[in-house]
């Protein structure tokens, strides 16, 4: 029996997925605040659906949607992360010391997720206001239609980026490979290097807030409008 | 609507020499206008219009010297139904075999959703949520309630999904396969702004793709993921709409999909281009003995449970699709018919906004004068929650007693004893789509011929 301030160690090779998600679960109710799961050899669907303050820390690299709609834990994965990591997460933290695969941390209403390396291809898609730091590049298509948030690259962007955007807000350090559709490049106010070097001190990242171009939605397709058929 | 009738039996203008092309009819000519002056498509709700192969096109045959019937009134004929049986610790079990198609609170008015939860819960079955989250009103008044998860993921949160009886996963619609959406902003209210995230006002878009998997092999994993949040308790159903159903069916199957859920090309939606509702997908009725098959060579005929939706108004359209090997039926323009939607106690009102009780399909503008397809507070408050909700269960009632007593006159104890034995066709095409004989004769075409 641990109490509260150990650490709960997990071997995936030898405790199942399904046991440790439930175990996870039910630390709503009590039990270990600190959890550290080893051998997860790029296995789907870890440590999704947690609703408690823990501290879960994975030690390997993780397969499709790890951590997957996190509330209140604050989750660390010690190397790469496949698809979906920290989807529609909705308050908490996680950090992948790696890379992160498509779709990182898709539809994010809340929280923080932070990448070390980079991130690849619809990096924020759809998110609703979940916060992301990628201190590497981003690939294509990342942030579209993203509704609100933020989304801070330290790298460069790939193609697309913010293509039909909302009102989400992307800080870019490096180059921008193409805007999508109704992006733009904005200025950098008072609020976003407030909230840009807020974000970069949490991150950890080692980067300057003037170093960074904002960039946003122009607004011009929010209501459909057939002159701008072309736009799309 | 005009009253100039070709017939000249109703209409004054009329006259011999006057003959409308088959082609270029009023509906095409005036439509042809439209374009040229507004320079967009026509967008709409409501579903197909045009006139397809249907239910109609099918008749049973009723029990005589080989097939004894059962007592209307007295010999049990069980509708109930059981959805999830194959991996979920929590099957959700159904009085009838009717359930209520996802319909979404911002479409919809919190009354209308309110009212579809109470019908469908005196009814003993199910209503869905829709494409902008799950309402307090739907889920208070829903006994058993569906939680869509869309592409657009408005509002989606593991609390809800938790709170959920069962988890749909749309991959599309019948109305619009391979097709999004468009809440158009006049319907953005402040509470459907806040549920989704967006601005008030303006146009909400909703992908046609999910954001995070693509394909079934990516479903697949997806759906365990939702399974491991719901620590493996809710049904999870798959949407699709009929474009290929028995390939699709296949690939739920191997998803993980604990029901399919398939939408023919007569299946409603709040909001879609006319050209999409009436040029792409399947009829329903082309659809359900493809994917039976599909889950017959697999063996999951029954275990994976099969829903159709799509142009069901009447008992008969229940009876005939369970007959076919479905295991319940959908509905969502009967539903909100049923509520109240053209209703033609408000002809003036229907007048006013250039349309017509028994006609009206502009779902997507806000001013539905009956107060269900509205974000308008006064036009919502005409719908009467408790009111709509007894409408309602009246209708699945009465469709539930007219699929009861076609299944007893083939001598069928359950419904779901009801098979394609049973009916035969009126035409050719329904004979090909329904894959039973052409009336009077033994032929099925696309089948040898062996006899009776």
């Amino acid at each position: 029996m641990t109490t509260a301030t150990e650490i709960e160690v997990v071997d995936l090779a030898v405790t199942t997925r399904r046991e440790l998600n439930q175990r996870l679960h039910d630390a709503r109710d009590g039990g270990p605040r600190s959890w550290r799961i080893v051998n997860p050899n790029g296995a789907h669907a870890l440590a999704v659906g947690i609703d408690a303050e823990l501290d879960v820390v994975i030690d390997g690299h993780t397969g499709y949607y790890a951590a997957g709609m996190n509330k209140h834990a604050n989750v660390t994965i010690n190397g790469n992360a496949g698809v979906g990591v920290g989807e529609n997460i909705m308050s908490g933290r996680i950090h992948i010391t790696g890379n992160a695969s498509q779709a990182c941390a898709a539809t994010g209403r809340g929280g923080l997720v932070v990448v070390d390396g980079d991130a690849s291809a619809r990096c924020g898609i759809s998110m609703k206001g979940v916060e992301i730091v990628v201190k590497g590049d981003i690939g294509h298509m990342s942030a579209f239609m993203a509704q609100s948030g933020t989304l801070v690259v330290c790298g460069d962007a790939g193609d697309a980026l913010g293509d039909s955007i909302y009102e989400t807000h992307i800080y870019v350090r490096g180059s921008v490979a193409g805007l999508g559709a109704d992006c733009i490049e904005k200025d950098l106010k008072d609020f976003h290097r407030e909230e840009l070097g807020r974000l970069l001190e949490a991150a950890g990242a080692d980067a300057k807030v003037d170093d960074f171009r904002r960039y946003g939605s122009a607004r011009q397709l929010y209501t459909f409008n057939i002159d701008n058929a072309g736009a799309y | 609507m005009s009253d100039f009738d070709p017939t000249g039996q109703n209409g004054t203008n009329w006259h011999p020499g006057l003959r409308e092309s088959y082609i270029f009819d009023r509906n095409t000519i005036a439509e042809i206008r439209r374009a040229a002056s507004q320079g967009i498509y026509d967008i709409r709700g409501f579903g197909a219009k045009r006139k397809l192969p249907h239910f109609d096109d099918l008749l049973f045959l009723g029990a005589s010297m080989s097939r004894y019937p059962l007592e209307g009134y007295r010999e049990r004929c069980g509708t109930e139904v059981t959805l999830g049986t194959r991996f979920a610790k929590k099957p959700i079990h159904l009085k009838i075999p009717i359930t209520i198609a996802g319909m979404s609170f911002g479409a919809l008015s919190g009354q209308a959703k309110e009212a579809l939860g109470r019908g469908a819960t005196m009814a003993g079955t199910s209503t869905t949520t829709g494409d902008g989250g799950m309402t307090e009103e739907e889920r208070g008044h829903s006994e058993i309630l569906v939680y869509q998860l869309l592409p657009s993921r408005y509002g989606m949160n593991p609390d809800d999904l938790r709170r959920a009886d069962a988890i749909e996963v749309v991959v599309g619609q019948g109305a619009k396969p391979g097709g999004g959406g468009m809440l158009l902003g006049q319907k953005i209210s402040d509470r459907v702004a806040e549920m989704r995230n967006l601005p008030k006002g303006i146009d909400q878009r909703s992908a046609c793709r999910h954001p995070d998997w693509t394909g079934p092999d990516d479903l697949e994993i997806k759906i365990e993921e939702i399974r491991e949040i719901t620590d493996w308790e809710k049904p999870i159903y798959i949407k699709i709409g009929a474009s290929r159903p028995y390939y699709d069916t296949q690939l739920a199957v191997k998803a993980g999909a604990d029901v399919i859920v398939l939408d023919g090309m007569q299946g409603g939606t709040a909001a879609t281009q006319d050209v999409f509702i009436e040029h792409v997908g399947l009829p329903t009725l082309a659809c359900i003995r493809q994917a039976v098959t599909a889950l017959q060579e697999l063996g999951m005929h029954r275990e994976v449970q099969l829903i159709v939706s799509g142009g069901i108004r009447n008992g008969a359209d229940v009876a005939k699709a369970l007959a076919l090997g479905a295991d319940a039926v959908s509905i969502g323009v009967a539903a909100m018919i049923a509520l109240g939607d053209n209703d033609p106690a408000y002809a003036d009102e229907y007048a006013k906004i250039g349309s017509a009780a028994g006609f009206y399909d502009d779902w997507h503008e806000g001013k539905d004068p009956t107060g269900i397809s509205t974000q308008d507070p006064e036009l919502a408050k005409r719908l009467d929650p408790e009111q709509g909700g007894r409408r309602l269960n009246n209708f699945l009632k009465t469709l539930t007693l007219e699929t009861q007593t076609l299944a007893r006159a083939a001598g069928k104890s359950h419904v779901h004893n009801l098979e394609p034995e049973d009916l035969v066709a009126l035409t050719i095409e329904s004979a090909a789509m329904a894959q039973v004989p052409l009336a009077g004769t033994d032929w099925i075409p696309g089948q040898s011929r062996d006899g009776f």
